[in-house]
């Protein structure tokens, strides 16, 4: 086959061909492309404000990997003035995101940027690899995805942030409107197709960790572009599979996605302005009210995923948590409870058979006052966790509830994982020292 | 470049990223001598070559992570020679002494 030279310099041999539209393009033509689409996007959307300090949730995967270098560069060449800052969670997971984490501080020294490395084990007191030991390989999704929503906001606290970037792509976002229209959940659709999904706070004081705004600025970007980018740009980035999760990448949904692309590239972005016309004919959704009315906490829930998706996002980790969340409904269909588990039903699904993670401690520690008024999954009150201050619709938040029950040593259901526990954590304080040495 | 050697095998590179390389022992780069040759006397193109690989020199059982319906699994890109295959005629690209072929997974994440 002849070489065909690129649709846009028309000098230089053409080594890409774009997903959305079929344009061959050299790689020059290529990254400034990409680029330029970006900062389309910043600026339709008005997504920065000059001045802005911005934390990047950086994994050290290609998303995030890429969304750091592209913000630099554009924050360059248009002079956006802002304040660019990497934010690394550890889930203190040994073997899985130390060698990750190493990335990122290479990429902070790449690109001139600060990082702070948050841990589990300092935020929560536990880190995975110890919650693993207690309560067992399943359903520890649910226990990192809870923590590491939390995590983020907590991080931009700290360093005084007040917006989180994060690298979910068009890709991800596909994903997340097929399994929301598989489980027949619309109104979540204007939640998870926005670019900007803010935390409100009832009490939005300096320290506040409940009003942070997050955006993904490569909402529109394909994932296949995002690897070509980072491929072509010869960037420093991270891949693995969660240790525990090591099935998430095979999710259905995001099998289904890669095969539309293959026979129709143009279905990933159709799919996305599919949800986001869908989203605005959603009666209460959160188009009407900007995106802060109504349960913003399950918004990041969803978007950030449980295992695997860090807080750049990975493959598999939006998948997971949902496949989680349609497993849960099923268990509750089977037993003829409601469809819709939210911590507010959660106390009537106590009985159930199978193992569930988030019922564990929860169906005794909720309170029952108030439980008529938060079975409304739509409408939910927001008010503050009463132990940690941190936004919630119930009066003690998921990660508090999850902690109470991990701090009791009372996994219900998890019993027979218990004798290992032991040995295992020496390891895993070591290990998690010799993080703490690196993360400064 | 295009000419075999007298034995009949071409001498090309195969690089595995994005966490492909877990699959292929942890090797990210592999110098390969391959038949010049498919099973049927034809031009040895990418779909030989992905099969090849999953014979021979693949030992991660999970085949099914790399090749779905005897092609490249959806999510993964194939270089060659740095151009995305879909230029190139995808795996009827018939393989030249010296070729780079790289495959890099989207699937994983960071």
């Amino acid at each position: 086959m002849a070489p065909s030279l690129c649709a846009q310099c028309k000098t230089n041999r053409a080594l890409i061909l774009r997903p959305k539209d079929h344009t061959k393009l050299c790689r020059a033509c290529f990254l400034t492309t990409f680029e330029t689409e970006i900062h389309h996007t910043i600026t339709a959307t008005s997504l920065f404000t000059r001045g802005e300090r911005i934390a990047i949730g950086a994994s050290g995967g290609k998303d995030s990997t890429v969304l750091a270098s592209v913000l630099k560069t554009l924050n360059e060449r248009y002079d956006y003035g802002l304040d660019l800052i990497l934010l690394s969670i550890d889930e203190g997971i040994k073997g899985y995101r130390d060698d990750s984490l190493e990335t990122v501080k290479r990429n902070a020294e790449q690109y001139g940027m600060d990082l702070c490395i948050l841990g589990y084990d300092e935020l929560y007191g536990w880190t995975m690899d110890q919650v693993v030991d207690q309560v067992g390989k399943k359903g520890n999704c649910t226990y990192c995805g809870v923590f590491r929503r939390q995590a983020l906001d907590r991080g931009a606290a700290r360093l005084g942030v007040k917006h989180v970037v994060t690298g979910h792509n068009a890709d991800d976002v596909a994903e997340t409107v097929l399994m929301n229209l598989l489980r027949g959940d619309l109104p979540r659709l204007s939640r998870t197709t926005s670019i900007v999904t803010s935390t409100p706070s009832l009490t939005a004081g300096p320290a506040s960790n409940t009003n942070i705004k997050r955006s993904k600025p490569l909402k529109y970007a394909y994932e296949k572009e995002i690897v070509l980018y980072a491929h072509h740009k010869n960037l420093d980035y991270f891949s693995t599979e969660c240790i525990y999760s090591p099935e998430a990448f095979r999710g259905s949904a995001r099998a289904l996605i890669k095969n539309l692309e293959r026979v129709r590239p143009s279905a990933i972005l159709d799919v996305v302005r599919s949800g986001e016309d869908m989203a605005k004919l959603v009666p209460g959704s959160d188009e009407g009210c900007g995106g802060v009315c109504s349960s913003s906490v399950p918004a990041g829930e969803e978007e950030e995923g449980g295992c695997g998706s860090a807080n750049g996002r990975s493959a598999g980790g939006e998948m997971a948590s949902m496949e989680q969340q349609l497993s849960q409904n099923e268990t509750a269909a089977e037993n003829g409870l409601e469809v819709e588990i939210t911590p507010s039903t959660s106390s009537k699904i106590k009985k159930t058979a199978a193992p569930l993670p988030l019922t564990v401690g929860k169906s005794r520690k909720v309170p029952k006052a108030g439980h008529a008024s938060r079975r409304e999954p739509k409408k939910q009150v927001m008010g503050q966790c009463k132990k940690c201050g941190y936004l919630s619709s119930q009066e003690i938040c998921k990660a508090c509830v999850l902690l109470e029950g991990l701090n009791k040593n009372r996994p219900k259901n998890h019993i027979e994982v218990g004798y290992e526990q032991e040995k295992e954590i020496d390891g895993v304080a070591e290990a998690v020292k010799e993080l703490d040495i690196g993360a400064g | 470049m295009s000419e075999a050697k007298n034995d009949g095998t071409i001498a090309i590179t195969v690089e595995f990223s994005g966490g492909l390389e877990m699959l292929f022992s942890n090797e990210r780069k592999l110098s390969l001598t391959i038949p010049g040759k498919d099973e049927n006397g034809a031009k040895t193109n990418i779909a030989f070559l992905v099969r090849h690989l999953c014979n021979t020199v693949m030992k991660d059982p999970r085949k099914e992570l790399f090749v779905l319906d005897d092609t490249v699994r959806p999510g993964i890109l194939v270089l060659i020679n740095d151009a995305d295959w879909e230029l190139e005629g995808e795996d009827k690209y018939e393989i030249e002494e010296g070729d780079n072929i790289l495959f890099v997974s989207t699937l994983h994440g960071g």
